[in-house]
């Protein structure tokens, strides 16, 4: 036995093992990673059962209705300590988190129990649920409904089919409402605002006549009498909005009013099939995916994220190729090889591992400052001190990162351009075809794939940044976004949401960080997966592009 | 091309050799523009960090004539267009300093005209002028610029007011004549203290208290005596809270008086502040009414505030001094805001100090006469002095960043208040005249905690992951794992930092026991692991082949990972009683932060765990083949070829991976906002957080104002790491080539 120990112990075994013990932390690592933020992000949107809790005698609540969201194994000198009787002798008490919602009536979501004080459980098939544009969930039961302040008299099991039709209706209502308010009066706003700031240049331009101010004033007025008809509309989709209420009390038995015109989905957990879960499940995705964050970003959707993340990479891209692939076709094609270019693919190459925060604040100072400050002055001379371009904004943000990353797609294009075995272009040569001929019709369509490769690498990388963009451009919530349709349509000087950034504000900056938890776990899903789905593309571009040269020279 | 006549057409020829140039001449100018445009990052970060460390200029503005004889006091205004002289004859008048025109003037009494004996005044945001009369009454006089805009012009019309009425105003008791004076004003109370220079001083108090009800005004006034005992007093300064009051005497000795309550004025230190074959020329107030400045017959300047003991007993220190003249100070001018001063001295030498940096920022002479006073203008743009023989004299200042030097940046600063020298980041506070505190070095030690940690976390597990994965796992699972670990290089990461800071970080805290017993458990489980496999009967092992043992590690690392954090609460309960945090803080007086060193070490390392993994493994797999055979041949077993021939041919390869492993550790900055405390403290302990250079940079910049100093230590900071992240990646890029060098030659 003791020999054969030493033999084991002799002929390196636990080292290999060792070394083996580090892949397979790494790769628990990896996949309980990506298996924590997938369960979290995607299990948040499940409807999960609501259930009522009667407690024992002497608590401040008789009963307390919630979803039940963590739970922890609490020590029981912790929770001595914060004042909670427990018997003696158990070390350990099972406390529930317990989504209660109704932040209107108990002034937060969330509370701690601890199973010491639950007398009973009970899943009431009655509750339901309400999603509201603001104060969070509303969960109680439903008891009647009032129109134009008058109580319908309805048989309360009518309530709910009554309350659907209604809902249907008041969401008819607010996307006519959203329409005028987004849209239409967003674009007399955005007309009437061209025309103070043309005033104002004619008025530095010394060029303002009697006729051209005249002509303004006529079109600001025709301008404002467009914009009373709409608002009188809106006001009067608001009043039709107005008009239905939800009464419905709180299981503490408090009636509660609520203004349909304040709620944005109702449902009734407790009895829906699984089947109807999976519907309001892919409804609550899509929500996710399509709508805007209400609620300071706790609630809704993260539509403007993924546009401003989607627009900035697009932007970021039409500088970044070009560029990039000129730097590398220079580089490996024109430059003269020896130590000078040695030098400068070492620094392009680490330019790469150069922090990104860096070149936030390179982009601050030189885009933001100093550029954008510059284009002001010469033609945006009449918006001052406003700034246009000499704020943080999209094109900043796209330049910057532009800059970040077209170390890659240079490292990539030139690694695609070495592959390309000599033979190739030598033989386009010796047919008598100029060095640019083959640059442009050989060698160039051969490296197409590393050229993609270098592109979707940097575009990765650039979707995933949030430091610089802190700092050029990103904001917790944008009015509007970039693209819309106000000529000149796409609006290069506006602020714009990004997924990263996201993350990290509603993360770490919301108020309600224990409400918005799961909205940031589902964001983050979101980001991994257009993050690795692009990665795996990168990696499947390279490998075909292998295979395509492996009989050449590398 | 695809034209038959190519081969014939001249000027399609030509056309194609003309195309074949503008090709290149268009790849060249982009290629270098590209390349340019990657310098300028270097170039600008460079450019706006500069201009923080260049001396100060001054050029002469203008000269006015001699307008007044002997000036008392003189001052400029916001916009240096006005100069305020007052004469010893109680005259005063403001000077347009461009037309030299006399815009106002009159008698400083306005209501007797009386001829004054002594002028002082207070602190320079004040404005305040404190004047006495021969036979001790005193008149309390502050100029006023009431400014309006003409045609988009500024106008600046000056007039001088009297905060407590134009009447003088009699100190009780007092007699003779008023040599020392000092005043200060505010809404609530006013305290004049004056002194015939025999040792006493009487401090005059009046309070102005309105009522909340009726906005009735009730006015107290008393009057104190102190006798310092000293034979006679030279110089006197009440500082601007009127708490404190310091004079000096004939032999250099400064007294420092407590009078916050005026019933009850207390000496609080007394202490030499000369050398003795000098004496002190000038007492002044640094801005913000803390810092004395001490200027002597010698030409030196010292810099004294109260420094508070551990019982709480304050003395004065002499914090820092500047030998800034060979002959005596002649007057010191504080800047309004800034802690920077200027001074002269009696040979017509003018310097300008900042005593936060110890930088003297310009030290020459400006005049062949000798100089009476010095004046500085609010925005510390301007310098006014008065020449002997009445001419006055206007310089232009530059000096945007005085409080910025090498020592600032990097060494202990002995800051105003603080009981010792310190490392301190402080960039903004609400009150306009407070301190900036630009250390960089807590910081710069932030970064390198977060990346120490984070590299002890990283390092065995990439490496030994990079050993294991080139050398002894199977092919097919090689072509998995690899890949799954790179991608995660591409994690962003704001995700690590959020799970670090919201999820990791309070899973922490409550199993605090099961991580650290981890660190040994899991090691030892897949040793155990191993042995277990070696005594198993060969039907079993078979089980696992050889290459696989990292897959069959997975649940047996998962069980004890599990155990660890399942044994954790009781455990901690068997040994401490209580939860370990709780016992590391009562017990051990180690403070445990939420988000902590421990948290960010392993978030970052898992970020940087793939960077290290891709490049080492690359290394230790392109180890030529014919290496390792010709050791296995000549009976090493694997693992001696392995430590033995692979590695070390490697280590250079595993080496620059580290490098680059680091300057990503370094650099990283979401992790480091998001998983730490981000409160700027020194100190190794790993359950603290810290403040790190780039997490730094992303709160701080988007709110610090263009071009002021702290916009370009922000920048300096960016270059920091710039110029760091980048000398490790070179070092570790070089090495790099080096190996591929090599390998081809072997």
């Amino acid at each position: 036995m003791n020999s054969r120990f030493q033999h084991w112990l002799g002929s390196g075994d636990p080292w290999i093992w060792i070394n083996a013990g580090a892949v397979s932390f790494s790769l628990i690592m990896v996949f309980g990673l990506l298996g924590l933020i997938g369960a979290h992000g995607l299990g948040h949107f499940w409807p999960s059962e609501v259930v009522q809790f009667k407690l024992v005698e002497g608590q401040d609540e008789a009963f307390i209705l919630g979803e039940v969201v963590d739970q922890e194994l609490a020590s029981a000198a912790r929770l001595r300590s914060l004042g909670t009787k427990v018997p003696q002798g158990q070390e350990f008490v099972q406390r529930l988190l317990l989504k209660i919602g109704n932040r209107d009536v108990f002034g937060l979501d969330f509370k701690w129990i601890n199973e010491l004080v639950i007398e009973q459980t009970a899943r009431p098939e009655s509750v339901i649920v309400l999603e509201r544009e603001e104060w969070g969930n509303f969960y109680g039961f439903a008891t009647g409904i009032i129109e134009a302040e008058k109580q319908l008299s309805i048989a309360p099991e009518q309530v709910w089919t009554e309350l659907s039709v209604r809902l249907e209706r008041r969401h008819e209502l607010q996307s006519q409402i959203k329409k005028i308010e987004k849209s239409e009066i967003g674009g007399i706003n955005f007309q009437l605002e061209r025309l103070r700031l043309r005033k104002r240049s004619l008025e530095l331009k010394n060029a303002l006549t009697a006729n051209a101010g005249a002509e303004i004033e006529a079109r600001e007025q025709q301008l404002q009498a467009e914009y009373e008809t709409l608002n009188a509309e809106l006001s009067r989709l608001y009043q039709e909005q107005a008009r239905d209420v939800l009464l419905a009390k709180t299981v503490g038995g408090d009636e509660v009013r609520l203004p349909l015109a304040q709620l944005v989905r109702a449902y009734r957990p407790n009895q829906m099939s699984v089947g109807e879960k999976i519907a309001y499940y892919l409804a609550k995705l899509i929500e996710f995916v399509s709508t805007e964050p209400r609620e300071a970003n706790t609630e809704g959707g993260v539509f403007p994220a993924i546009f401003g993340t989607v627009m900035m990479v697009l932007i970021m891209s039409l500088f970044v190729a070009p560029f990039g692939v000129v730097a590398a076709i220079y580089l490996r094609e024109y430059a003269r090889q020896g130590p000078v270019t040695r030098t400068i693919r070492i620094a392009v190459n680490n330019l790469a591992g150069v922090p990104s925060v860096v070149y936030g604040v390179f982009g601050l100072g030189f885009f933001v400052y100093f550029l954008g400050g510059s284009i002001d002055r010469l033609f945006y001379a009449a918006a001052l001190p406003a700034p246009t371009f000499g704020t943080p904004g999209m094109l900043w943000s796209s330049l910057t990162l532009a800059i970040l990353t077209v170390p890659v797609v240079i490292v990539a294009t030139e690694e695609g351009l070495a592959r390309i075995p000599r033979a190739i272009r030598d033989g386009s040569l010796a047919l008598g075809a100029t060095k640019a001929e083959t640059l442009w019709r050989i060698v160039l369509p051969m490296a197409t794939p590393a050229m993609m490769t270098g592109l979707i690498l940097a575009v990765a990388r650039a979707a995933g940044e949030v430091a610089p963009l802190m700092m050029v451009g990103v904001v917790k919530l944008a009015p509007s976004l970039p693209l819309d349709g106000n000529a000149p349509f796409l609006h290069l000087d506006r602020k714009f949401m990004h997924l990263g950034f996201h993350i990290y504000d509603v993360g770490f900056q919301s108020p309600n960080v224990e409400a918005a938890r799961p909205l940031v776990y589902a964001t983050a899903l979101l980001l991994i997966v257009i993050i690795v789905a692009l990665n795996l593309a990168a990696i499947m571009i390279r490998n075909r592009l292998r295979e395509k040269y492996s009989g050449g020279e590398g | 091309m695809n034209d038959p006549q190519l081969v014939t057409g001249e000027s399609t020829e030509r056309f194609r050799l003309l195309k074949d140039r503008v090709f290149a001449w268009v790849m060249a100018a982009g290629g270098v523009a590209v390349l340019a445009a990657i310098l300028l990052i270097f170039v600008y970060l460079f450019f706006v960090v500069v201009p923080m460390f260049r001396p100060a200029a001054i050029e002469t503005r203008t000269e006015l004539r001699s307008v007044m004889d002997g000036p008392a006091h003189i001052a400029l205004d916001e916009y240096t267009g006005l100069a305020l002289v007052i004469n010893e004859d109680g005259d005063f008048r403001f000077i347009d300093t461009e037309t030299q025109a006399s815009v106002a003037g009159g008698k400083l009494d306005p209501k007797g005209g009386s001829k004054f004996a002594t002028i002082s005044t207070g602190d320079p945001a004040s404005h305040l002028i404190t004047a006495a009369i021969a036979d001790g009454k005193i008149l309390l006089a502050k100029p006023y610029y009431s400014i309006s805009y003409q045609d988009d012009k500024r106008v600046v019309k000056p007039s001088i007011g009297y905060p407590l009425g134009e009447e003088l105003f009699e100190i009780d008791n007092f007699e003779g004549m008023p040599r020392l004076l000092a005043g200060e004003y505010s809404e609530e109370e006013t305290t004049v203290a004056a002194s015939t220079g025999d040792g006493r001083i009487f401090v005059l108090h009046i309070g102005r208290e309105e009522s909340f009800l009726d906005e009735e005004v009730t006015i107290t006034e008393s009057t104190q005596i102190i006798s310092t005992g000293a034979q006679s007093l030279t110089h006197l300064v009440l500082d601007v809270d009127q708490r404190e009051l310091y004079a000096i005497d004939a032999a250099g000795s400064l007294y420092f008086y407590d009078i916050q309550n005026k019933d009850d004025i207390k000496l609080v230190d007394r202490v030499s502040v000369i050398e003795p074959d000098r004496e002190v020329s000038v007492l002044r107030f640094l801005s913000g009414g803390i810092s004395l400045l001490i200027g002597d017959s010698g030409g030196k300047i010292s810099q004294w505030f109260p420094v508070r003991d551990a019982s709480n007993n304050y003395t004065m220190m002499n914090v820092r001094s500047f030998e800034a003249f060979t002959s005596p100070v002649v007057d010191i001018a504080p800047e309004y805001f800034r802690k920077g001063f200027a001074a002269i001295d009696a040979d017509g030498n003018l310097g300008v100090f900042h005593t936060t940096a110890g930088r003297t920022l310009i030290n020459r002479r400006v005049s062949e006469v000798a100089f009476d006073k010095l004046a500085m203008s609010p925005r510390a743009d301007a310098l006014l002095l008065a020449e002997r023989g009445g001419k006055l004299k206007l310089f232009d200042v530059h000096n945007e960043h005085p409080e910025v030097s090498f020592a600032s940046i990097w060494s202990e600063i002995w800051y105003e208040s603080r009981e010792k020298p310190d490392y301190i980041w402080q960039s903004s506070s609400a009150s306009s005249d407070f301190e900036p505190k630009f250390s960089l070095t807590p910081l710069t030690f932030g970064t390198l905690k977060a990346a120490f940690y984070a590299m002890l976390f990283a390092m065995p597990l990439a490496i030994g992951g990079a050993i294991y994965t080139a050398y002894f796992m199977t092919p097919r699972m090689r072509a998995f794992v690899k890949p799954s670990i790179e991608i995660m290089a591409a994690m962003p990461t704001v995700i690590l930092g959020f799970l670090a800071g919201l999820w990791l970080a309070p899973l922490i805290e409550l199993y605090l026991t099961g991580v650290l017993l981890a660190f040994i458990v899991l090691p030892l489980s897949v040793v155990l692991a191993s042995y277990a496999w070696s005594v198993l009967p060969a039907t079993l092992s078979a089980l696992i082949p050889e290459g696989w043992e990292a897959l069959a590690l997975i649940p047996v690392m998962c069980l004890a990972l599990w155990l660890c954090v399942e044994i954790s609460q009781p455990l901690e309960f068997l040994v401490f009683g209580q939860s370990l945090t709780q016992w590391l803080s009562t017990e051990m007086g180690i403070a445990y932060d939420q988000r902590n060193s421990l948290v960010v070490g392993m978030a970052i390392g898992f970020a940087v765990i793939p960077t290290i993994f891709s490049i080492s493994e690359d290394a230790i797999f392109s180890v030529p083949r014919q290496l390792t055979m010709g050791s296995l041949a000549l009976g090493a077993t694997t693992w001696q070829t392995l430590t033995q021939v692979v590695i070390l041919t490697a280590s250079p390869g595993i080496f620059s991976a580290v490098m680059i492993g680091l300057g990503r550790a370094v650099g990283e900055t979401m992790i480091v906002l998001m998983a730490t405390g981000n409160t700027p403290i020194m100190d190794f302990n790993i359950f603290q957080g810290f403040r790190a250079l780039s997490a730094n940079i992303a709160v701080e910049m988007p709110e610090s104002e263009v071009d002021s100093t702290h916009y370009r230590i922000l920048f300096l900071a960016a270059l920091v790491l710039f110029l760091v992240t980048f000398c490790f990646n070179t070092v570790a890029e070089v090495v790099r080539q080096r190996l591929r060098e090599k390998y081809a030659s072997l």
